[in-house]
């Protein structure tokens, strides 16, 4: 693992932070009219102990120093574990030269199978993500500002009862809807639309599906939240000016709930995209999703150095796309967050 | 001439409760006609059904003669100003205004210079680009007029629209609207609860309780010449005394009352035993004892307003009765507790059934 050299710095960059935090707290810039009161002052010095070191903590513990371990793995070889720290162990590329020239399948001088994946995981988590958009627009649009407050409650209450069944079941009771001799089949069958089955797992409908139902709550509560907070006067008003419906939606009321479409299209893509139950049980055998690469290169190939580097290219991707499209919507990232 | 607005037998209920009941009436082409009465008398309820938002569950409501059953607010010739204004916020003033004219294919050019024109109407020309937010709220009611008169509607409704503005604002722009209306020439129908807005500028008003219209007439007419008890007691302040009538002698009656027998024009044509109150305006009741009607109890305050004082006596049944006093004679008051007197003639006093 780490070098001796290195747990010295690791022991002491909490400590360093608290300081750091506890310098900030102490000093912070004073806004004119607002408060004399220091942050200690205001919170009591146990609370603000409390939240400084708690903040520390988590930011450094649980997001920090476990993404820094994986990112320097990832130049790293892969080598049994006593040559781990010896002569060999140097900073490598080797792990990311894989991803684009190495193969153990084929001869093929570029590992097409690996990159075809990673694009079309990212093609299909943003088409997923436009879907689930365009699947909850209407009813978050109902939800916020047609439905009485009692329907809405019911609403919220169908919506959030299947999902206390877990993520694996749902997968499962999907494959079963979605295949040859399932329900879908037979009802088409049944009603005569088509003379055999369609196979919905090996053209990744049920992929696609199975992965738009396990984020859709999230693409909701997002559009929900945004709608919601839009003066029903406004709506009128555009209709009392003549305003036709599709124009109320255009230049009124999708124009308000931008950060809320961004923030869920941005949630139900980087989910999907890093999403690992669905593609392994709803994944049809042609498919190949970039999570159970990234899951094969650990548990499989045991090979933590490549898994690592598999999953820094995912992430860096996914963020960012994220930034592009807030590029392009023009938004900001304090926006998305409300 | 034909009447822009005609309501004919309008009522509209929400499941059981029913917030407006058979109303009819006609607006004229060219009118200010307001709406006045308490908060859930249903005066919002009628704008919306004018409007197309509210369906009416029964009766129609032609506009320039047309029956408007089933036409959707996007499709009538009537604009709505909102009590919060509800103007665009992401959009600019300019956007704001020159909405109603997008909507309908106006081409740019020809939008640009009708907006131009309503900015220079409500003296924000050079504003055209800044943001609603920047506004003040002065401002922003102006936009929100502008906006709806930019789509030409043949009636303009406006929702309470002042509602929002402090005391001084509002004054002023309800001579701004005034003005505006004049200018413009269109219907404006008016909702407020505010009396002083409905009397200074509508041409005429419909004072409305529990759904129903009490009285329709001009600002004088109804305060001058209520019809009902609602209304005297509704527009403007009054002195109301009730009890039943006991003597009739020409057009004057004297009714029996908690403080006394006291008399007034009977112009309601009341008969002797019916239930009734007498109703005297703060301004028509005199400070002394030497008149036709005269009232005794105690000084209870006397609140010194500058131009006029308003006294407060309390009569022996525990009720008290207001004297509004313009000059001099509110200086003579007793002080608090002793003994006062005021008296009113029998010509200022109306009695109304009850």
């Amino acid at each position: 693992m780490l070098s001796s050299t290195g747990h010295p710095f690791i022991f002491l960059l909490p400590v360093l932070a608290v300081v750091i935090f506890w310098v900030m707290a102490k000093f912070e810039p004073k806004q004119v009219g607002v408060t004399k009161k220091s942050f200690f002052e205001r919170n009591g010095t146990p609370v603000a102990i409390y939240l400084i070191v708690a903040v520390v903590f988590w930011a450094l513990f649980m997001i920090v120093l476990p993404q820094l371990f994986m990112v320097e793995m990832s130049f790293r070889p892969k080598l049994p574990p006593v040559e781990m720290g010896g002569p060999k162990d140097l900073y490598t590329f080797q792990n990311y030269h894989y991803f684009i020239y190495g193969s153990t399948t084929s001869s093929d001088a570029i590992n097409w199978v690996h990159i075809k994946a990673f694009f079309l995981t990212i093609l299909a988590s943003l088409l997923v993500a436009l879907f689930n958009f365009a699947l909850c627009y209407p009813l978050a649009y109902y939800m916020a500002q047609s439905a009485r407050p009692a329907r809405v409650r019911f609403l919220l209450l169908l919506l959030i009862a299947p999902y206390w069944v877990n993520e694996i079941l749902r997968a499962f009771a999907f494959r079963i809807i979605f295949s040859s001799g399932g329900l879908i089949n037979k009802m088409l069958l049944g009603a005569g639309f088509v003379d055999q089955p369609i196979d919905f797992i090996g053209i990744d409908i049920a992929l696609y599906a199975g992965l738009g139902y396990a984020y859709m709550l999230m693409m909701i509560f997002s559009l929900y939240n945004a709608i919601e907070t839009l003066d029903h006067a406004q709506i009128e008003a555009a209709r009392d000016l003549g305003a036709p419906w599709w124009h109320i939606h255009s230049f009124i009321v999708i124009p308000f709930a931008k950060p809320g479409i961004a923030s869920g299209c941005t949630l139900v893509f980087m989910l999907s995209a890093g999403s690992l139950a669905a593609p392994l049980v709803l994944g049809g055998p042609r498919s190949l999703w970039f999570t159970p690469i990234l899951y094969d290169r650990f548990f499989q190939a045991f090979n933590w150095p490549q898994g690592a580097a598999y999953a820094f290219i995912l992430l860096l991707a996914c963020v960012s796309f994220v930034l592009l499209v807030l590029r392009l919507g023009r938004l900001s990232l304090g926006e998305i967050a409300k | 001439m034909t009447a822009a607005v005609e309501i004919d037998h309008l009522t509209v209920q929400f499941g059981l409760f029913t917030a407006v009941k058979d109303v009819s009436l006609q607006i004229r082409q060219g009118e200010f006609f307001s709406f006045l009465g308490p908060s859930g008398c249903g005066k919002t309820t009628i704008l919306r059904a004018i409007s197309g938002f509210q369906e009416p569950t029964q009766g129609t409501i032609r506009i320039g003669g047309q029956d408007m059953n089933g036409i959707g607010p996007n499709q009538r010739p009537t604009a709505l100003i909102f009590q919060n204004l509800a103007l665009f916020p992401l959009m600019t003033v300019a956007e704001n205004i020159g909405y109603g004219l997008r909507v309908r294919g106006v081409p740019k050019a020809e939008r640009d210079r009708k907006v131009g024109e309503l900015l220079n109407l409500i003296a924000l020309s050079d504003q055209g680009n800044k943001k609603i937010e920047e506004l003040s709220g002065g401002q922003k009611q102006r936009v929100a007029i502008a906006r709806a008169l930019a789509v030409e509607p043949k009636v303009l409704l406006l929702d309470e629209p002042l509602s929002a503005l402090d005391l001084k604002l509002r004054q002023h722009m309800r001579n701004e609207l005034r003005a505006i209306q004049r200018r413009v020439g269109i219907t404006f129908i008016y909702i407020t609860h505010d009396q002083g807005e409905a009397l200074t500028m509508s041409d005429r008003i419909a004072v409305m309780n529990r759904g129903k219209i009490e009285q329709i007439g001009n600002g004088r007419d109804v305060y001058e010449h209520p019809q009902t008890s609602f209304v005297a007691s509704f527009v403007g302040e009054n002195n109301g005394f009730s009890g039943t009538i006991t003597k009739i002698s020409g057009d004057q009656a004297e009714i029996e009352t908690s403080v006394g027998r006291l008399t007034g024009l009977n112009k309601k044509s009341l008969a002797v035993g019916a239930k009734a109150t007498l109703f005297v305006r703060p301004e028509l009741m005199r400070f002394g004892s030497q008149g036709e009607n005269n009232l005794a109890g105690s000084a209870a305050d006397a609140a010194y307003e500058g131009m006029t004082t308003h006294l407060t006596m309390k009569a022996p049944d525990g009720s008290s009765v207001v004297a509004t006093l313009t000059g001099a004679p509110a200086r003579e008051f007793p002080s608090e507790g002793s003994p006062a007197s005021f008296a009113f003639s029998t010509s200022d006093a109306l009695i109304l059934p009850a």
